[in-house]
């Protein structure tokens, strides 16, 4: 048998960890791991660079890491509780980086999430997105 | 025999862990939340369990993408917090409950629950903010721990009816445990919440109302959720809603609604949380 076509790629703004993306981020999330010791944390620090070379990543993923872009990481294979390790080396709470996901401010997000969050209404599907972006 | 006597849900934000380690507890963002465990701590100090089953998904502390098991019961004798990037949490070291823990691993397997059995494992916020909302900031926790972890990290998580049935099975072998321990059973996470990507910050409260009555009236119809409308209705990181029928299958099918509260947010989260007892033989 093959396995069943994605249901959940039509959900606008998500990426569901799958196993095709689970084997693409295998490395880059493993590098995020390994950043649960304080020495690693302290290494990478020091020099980014090399201490990504030692993951067999792809350039664009080093590259995303190296950028803090959240969204690219995850498009690449990043799962979000692998990638919020390299958001606390940097100081960062999951709230901030869910902010930088969504092009909002910290502020401008923490007042969506204290204003009850993003409501699903024209959220389920990403067609609704794609009718808003027409105007 | 040992009894499950009541089941628990909460939310396990790792905000609200940090909250309660930076002593801010008290703020008037925080305060709202904690507000809604007072009862829930006096509640489950008068009923003095021995033993906590406790359900929750590991968020990639003690599994990295090297080993991924569906079910990881913990058999250890201890289980230290982990350190999940700021250094590990200031709560008490867990105490496990091996021979109880090793007789359901033994029991789960010949039930056909195929199980992983850990031996060593440091726990997360999964587990411990659960844990410091119920019992607050206590020098030791005052109960044996046997932490299940449910993977809800690598898609797919098991399905809500092998979760469900899994409850069931963990009951029949804590029945089987030949001692007069006192089980509660939690389960935890949720509720909707999405923390990646473009729709991070999706709260769908309508969801969670519903997932909250039918937790207590029909967790069968609810195990039957396919896990694309969890995706969908509460966030992509919602699906860990699953764990929660593993408590309820738990629990007999008629229970008492002892308490609950739901509030929004808590950091990116809605936070729900309830208590329920089975009628019969829950010996107060």
């Amino acid at each position: 048998m093959t396995t069943p076509r994605a249901t959940y790629d039509d959900i606008p703004g998500t990426t569901v960890f799958d196993a095709q993306r689970s084997r693409q981020g295998y490395w880059l999330n493993q590098f995020c791991m390994s950043l649960m010791k304080a020495e690693n944390r302290a290494a990478f620090k020091a020099d980014e660079s090399t201490y990504l070379d030692k993951f067999p990543m792809s350039p664009e993923q080093k590259q995303a890491i190296l950028d803090r872009d959240w969204n690219r990481m995850i498009t690449l294979g990043g799962n979000i509780y692998f990638t919020a390790k390299l958001g606390a080396t940097d100081g960062l709470s999951f709230q901030q980086i869910a902010a930088k996901m969504t092009g909002m401010t910290q502020e401008q997000y923490a007042d969506m999430m204290a204003h009850g969050g993003r409501p699903p209404d024209g959220n389920r599907y990403t067609w609704e997105w794609e009718a808003r972006s027409r105007g | 025999m040992a009894r499950i006597v009541a089941g628990v849900t909460s939310s396990h934000v790792p905000a609200i862990g940090a909250a309660i380690d930076n002593k801010r507890s008290g703020d008037a963002y925080w305060q709202p939340v904690f507000a809604g465990f007072e009862r829930s701590k006096q509640w489950i100090a008068d009923l003095k369990p021995d033993v906590i089953f406790l359900v929750y998904n590991d968020h990639a502390s003690a599994f990295s993408l090297e080993v991924i098991p569906t079910f990881a019961l913990g058999c250890a004798a201890e289980f230290k917090p982990a350190d999940e990037g700021w250094g590990p949490r200031p709560v008490p070291t867990v105490e496990g409950y091996p021979q109880m823990a090793w007789h359901i691993a033994q029991s789960l397997i010949l039930d056909e629950f195929d199980i992983t059995i850990v031996n060593q494992m440091d726990v997360d916020h999964g587990l411990t903010v659960p844990l410091s909302l119920m019992f607050g900031e206590p020098d030791a926790w005052p109960v044996r721990v046997i932490p299940l972890a449910v993977n809800v990290v690598q898609y797919p998580p098991p399905t809500g009816n092998r979760c469900y049935n899994l409850g069931k099975a963990i009951r029949r072998a804590v029945e089987l445990f030949d001692s007069n321990d006192k089980v509660v059973i939690f389960g935890t996470g949720g509720m909707s919440h999405q923390l990646q990507g473009p729709r991070a910050g999706f709260i769908n409260k309508e969801f969670d109302a519903d997932f909250l009555n039918r937790i207590v009236t029909d967790p069968v119809g609810l195990s039957r959720m396919p896990h694309v409308e969890y995706l969908r209705e509460a966030g992509s990181e919602g699906v860990e809603m699953v764990m929660w029928l593993i408590m309820r299958g738990a629990l007999d099918d008629d229970v008492r609604e002892v308490h609950r509260f739901y509030h929004v947010p808590a950091s990116n989260t809605a936070v729900g949380h309830i208590i329920l007892e089975n009628k019969v033989g829950a010996a107060r």
